[in-house]
C-alpha cells in the first residue's frame, strides 16, 4: 500500500478501501434516513432554469405537436412530405425510433435484474421511465401518420353492431396489439418497484397535493414481510415475462417491413436486426439521460458514478458490435441475392442523393463507438459518453430513415421513383422529442428517480471483509 | 401443382375461382394518347390535384401512361411507354396488409375492391403494391365550378385520408348485370366496357369476361404476345399486355 501511495500522487490520501468506496456505490453506504432525504430533496429542488426549460419545451409541444397535428388533421396529409412512392415518411421513422428508445429501458432493467447485475440498481427506474414515455411518443407518431386518425379505433378488436373486425393478417394489427401489450406491461413493471419508494415519499411528505398523490399511488404499502414477498414475486414474474414481450415487439415492428413485397424490406433477418438496433439506440439514450440527470439533479452525483457509465459503455460497445454484425449480414445476403431492384436500391443507398446519410450511419453506429468505448477511462467520462450516446442515436435515426423513406424511393415501377422532402413531419417530430423530455422532467420531480430501496438492498448485501491485509468485497444473496 | 405432391392445399387461390372480368392492352396499337386517363378521371370522380402536387408524386390517376426516356434534358430520347392501372391481382399483396379490411377481394366480380368508408389511411396497401397503382387522397382537393356538375352520381366522391384505385368501373359492371338480369340473360360480350376502353381511339384496351373462352378479351389474352407485369412475384394479375412489335 505504501509503495502505491508514492507512485500515484492523486490517490495518496486514499487507502485501498476508501478507493473502493469512492468507486462503487454499493460499497459506499449512507444511513437510510439520509439517503431517503437526499432523494426527496432531489425531487423537490427546482431552479429557475428548470422552469425556463419546462416553459420552452411546453411551447414546442404546443406548437410542434398539438397545433401542427391539428392542422394536419384539418387539411390532410398533403402538408406532410409523403407522396407516391414514399407513402411512409418520418412518422414511421419516429415510430420505430421511439419504440427502439423504449427498448433499452426494459433491457437494462429486466435483463440486468434477472442476471443480478449489481450496477443496475441506481438507474433501473430512469431506464424504465424511458420505456413508458418513449412508447407514448411512438403512439403519437403512428397515429399522426394515419390518413383518418379519428377512426383509429377501428383498428382495435371491439365488438360492434356492424360485425366488423380488424384484419388479423395484417402486420399492422399485430403491431398494434404488440405495442399495446408492451405499453401496459412495461407501465406495470415500472410501477411495481416504485411502490416502496412512493410509500417512502408518502411518509416523508407532510400534507398538500403531494401527500394525496403518494398516498393514493403507494396503495397503502407499509413494508411488512408479506408485502415485500408479494412484491418480489410479482417483480420476478414481470422481469422474466417482459423480456420475451420486449423481443417480440420490435420483431413485430420489423415485420411491418419484412412481410412486405418491397425490395430492401423483404429480409428474413429484419427481426433480430431491429431488436439489436433498438437496443443500440436505447442504450445510447439511457446514457444521455443518466448524464443529464446526474448533471442537473441534486444529490445525483452520489447515486450515479463513473462505474455506471463504465458498465453502460461496455454494453453499448457490445451492442454496437452486434448491430454491425446484423447489418453486414442483412446487406451481404441482399447484395449477393442479385435481385435487380434490390441491387439498384443498395446502389441508391450509397451513391444516391442521400448517400451521405448511409456513410454517416456507419460512422455514427460503428466507427465512433468502437473508437471511444474500448477505453475504460473514456467510457467513464460522463460528457464523452453523452456525446457517444447522442451520436449513436443520430446514427440509428439515420438507419431508420434509410430503411423507410429512402428505400421506398426505389420500387419496381421506375416511372414512380421520386424523392421525399419532409414537410410538417419536422415540427411534429421535434414535438415528440420535446414531449418526451417534458414528461421525463415532470416525472423526475414527481416520483423518486432513484429506486432507493433497491440501492439500500444492494448496499446491505455488499460488504468489505479483511483477509489478512487484503480487503475483499463480498456479496451475499438476499433475494 | 401441389396436388402432385399429395400435400393438402389450404385456402383457395383466387385464381382458381372463376376469374370473371379481365382486360387486355394491346401495346401494338396503343399510341399513349392519354384519352383513357382523361376518361377514367371523368367516370370515377377523380380529384384534380394540381400542378404542384402532381409534380411531387401525388397525382391520382387510376390509369396512367408511364413514359420512359434516355438521357437528360434537352437531349432526351423517348424509348417506350405503357399504360399502367390496377392489375386486379388474384393474389393481391395489398389485401392481407390492410388492418381494417378496407381493401378486399370481391368474390362476385373477382376483382380487388377498396372500401372507401372503411379506410383509415395507413397506406400500407400502397406500399405493398408492386405496381404502385394506388392513389391516396392527400388533401380535400377543390373542384372549381362547373366541375362539380359533371360528377358521376354512380361513384362515391372520396375525402382526404383515404386510398383509392381502379375498380374496373364496377358501377358499369353492376349496371350491365342488373339490366341483363332484368331481361333474364347473361351479360353479352361487348355490351358495355370500362371508361378507359370506351375512350381508347385505337381500341387497344379490351374489357370483358375472361372466364368465357369465346369472349374477345379471353381470345386476345391467350395470344402468344400476351405478357403479365411482374409475373414472377406471383400476384396473378388479370390484365394482359400484348407485346408491341
Amino acid at each position: 500500500m505504501a509503495s502505491k501511495e508514492q507512485t500515484n500522487p492523486h490517490e495518496k490520501h486514499l487507502s485501498h478501501e476508501q478507493q473502493l468506496r469512492e468507486k462503487h456505490l454499493m460499497l459506499d453506504p449512507l444511513p437510510r434516513g439520509q439517503m431517503n432525504d437526499m432523494v426527496m430533496e432531489s425531487m423537490y429542488t427546482t431552479s429557475w432554469k428548470f422552469w425556463a426549460v419546462f416553459a420552452v419545451l411546453s411551447a414546442i409541444v404546443a406548437y410542434g405537436l398539438f397545433y401542427s397535428w391539428g392542422k394536419m388533421i384539418a387539411e390532410g396529409l398533403g402538408i406532410a412530405g409523403v407522396n407516391r412512392p414514399v407513402y411512409w415518411g418520418i412518422f414511421l421513422v419516429n415510430t420505430v425510433f421511439w419504440i427502439g428508445i423504449s427498448h433499452a429501458g426494459t433491457f437494462i432493467s429486466a435483463i440486468l435484474r434477472v442476471f443480478k447485475a449489481e450496477f443496475r440498481r441506481p438507474f433501473t427506474r430512469a431506464a424504465e421511465l424511458m420505456t413508458t414515455f418513449g412508447l407514448v411518443q411512438a403512439g403519437f407518431s403512428i397515429f399522426m401518420h394515419l390518413g383518418r386518425v379519428w377512426l383509429a379505433y377501428w383498428l382495435m378488436p371491439y365488438p360492434n353492431q356492424r360485425g366488423l373486425w380488424p384484419n388479423m393478417h395484417s402486420p399492422l394489427s399485430w403491431d398494434l396489439l404488440a405495442i399495446t401489450t408492451y405499453l401496459l406491461s412495461s407501465t406495470m413493471y415500472l410501477f411495481l418497484p416504485l411502490i416502496p419508494d412512493l410509500a417512502m415519499a408518502r411518509d416523508r411528505t407532510q400534507d398538500g397535493w403531494r401527500k394525496t398523490f403518494y398516498k393514493v399511488l403507494a396503495l397503502g404499502f407499509r413494508g411488512t414481510e408479506g408485502e415485500w414477498t408479494h412484491l418480489r414475486n410479482a417483480m420476478n414474474i414481470f422481469a422474466f415475462a417482459i423480456i420475451p414481450v420486449m423481443f417480440s415487439v420490435h420483431t413485430i415492428v420489423s415485420w411491418d417491413f419484412a412481410a412486405a413485397t418491397r425490395p430492401g424490406w423483404n429480409s428474413t433477418i429484419f427481426g433480430p436486426y431491429f431488436v439489436v438496433g433498438a437496443l443500440h439506440s436505447g442504450m445510447g439514450a439511457v446514457a444521455i439521460v443518466l448524464v443529464v440527470v446526474r448533471g442537473t439533479m441534486k444529490n445525483m452525483k452520489y447515486f450515479i458514478r463513473a462505474e455506471h457509465f463504465d458498465g453502460l459503455g461496455k454494453l453499448m460497445l457490445i451492442v454496437s458490435m452486434a448491430w454491425a454484425y446484423f447489418f453486414f449480414n442483412d446487406y451481404m445476403v441482399q447484395w449477393y441475392g442479385g435481385d435487380k431492384w434490390t441491387k439498384q436500391l443498395l446502389h441508391f443507398h450509397e451513391s444516391g442523393p442521400m448517400g451521405w446519410m448511409w456513410f454517416a450511419m456507419l460512422i455514427c453506429n460503428i466507427v465512433v463507438p468502437w473508437l471511444i468505448l474500448w477505453n475504460s477511462k473514456w467510457r467513464s467520462t460522463p460528457w464523452l459518453i453523452f456525446v457517444v450516446g447522442l451520436i449513436i442515436n443520430v446514427g440509428m435515426w439515420f438507419e431508420r430513415y434509410i430503411i423507410i423513406p429512402i428505400s421506398l424511393t426505389i420500387n419496381r415501377m421506375p416511372f414512380t421513383w421520386r424523392m421525399y422532402h419532409p414537410g410538417v413531419e419536422i415540427p411534429l417530430g421535434i414535438g415528440t422529442l420535446a414531449f418526451f423530455i417534458l414528461l421525463y422532467m415532470a416525472a423526475s420531480r414527481l416520483i423518486p428517480l432513484v429506486p432507493v430501496w433497491e440501492v439500500q438492498e444492494g448496499q446491505m448485501a455488499h460488504s468489505l471483509k479483511k483477509f489478512g491485509r487484503e480487503t475483499v468485497v463480498t456479496v451475499s444473496e438476499l433475494e | 401443382m401441389a396436388t402432385n405432391l399429395k400435400v393438402p392445399v389450404y385456402g383457395n387461390l383466387a385464381e382458381e375461382q372463376a376469374g370473371k372480368w379481365g382486360m387486355t392492352i394491346d401495346m401494338d396499337v396503343c399510341t399513349g394518347c392519354q384519352a383513357c386517363v382523361a376518361a377514367c378521371a371523368m367516370e370515377n370522380n377523380i380529384s384534380f390535384v394540381g400542378e404542384v402536387d402532381s409534380g411531387y408524386g401525388r397525382s391520382m390517376h387510376w390509369i396512367r401512361i408511364e413514359r420512359f426516356w434516355e438521357g437528360t434534358y434537352p437531349e432526351v430520347k423517348m424509348t417506350s411507354f405503357q399504360p399502367m392501372l390496377c392489375q386486379q391481382c388474384g393474389q393481391a399483396p395489398c389485401e392481407p396488409v390492410c388492418p381494417a379490411f378496407a381493401t378486399v377481394h370481391s368474390v362476385a366480380e373477382s376483382i380487388n375492391l377498396q372500401v372507401y368508408n372503411r379506410c383509415v389511411g395507413t397506406r400500407y396497401c400502397a406500399n405493398n403494391c408492386p405496381y404502385q397503382v394506388r392513389s391516396f387522397n392527400w388533401r380535400d382537393y377543390v373542384r372549381p365550378e362547373p366541375l362539380p356538375n359533371q360528377l358521376n352520381p354512380d361513384v362515391t366522391v372520396r375525402r382526404r385520408g383515404v386510398m383509392e384505385k381502379c375498380s374496373f368501373c364496377i358501377q358499369r359492371i353492376h349496371k350491365a348485370e342488373d339490366l341483363a338480369k332484368s331481361e333474364s340473360r347473361e351479360v353479352r360480350d361487348g355490351e358495355f366496357t370500362t371508361a378507359c376502353a370506351q375512350a381508347c381511339p385505337a381500341d387497344a384496351i379490351v374489357f370483358g369476361r375472361i372466364d368465357n373462352p369465346d369472349s374477345l378479351v379471353s381470345q386476345l389474352a391467350s395470344l402468344d404476345r400476351g405478357v403479365k407485369h411482374l409475373e414472377e412475384l406471383g400476384t396473378l394479375p388479370i390484365v394482359t399486355y400484348l407485346k408491341g412489335g
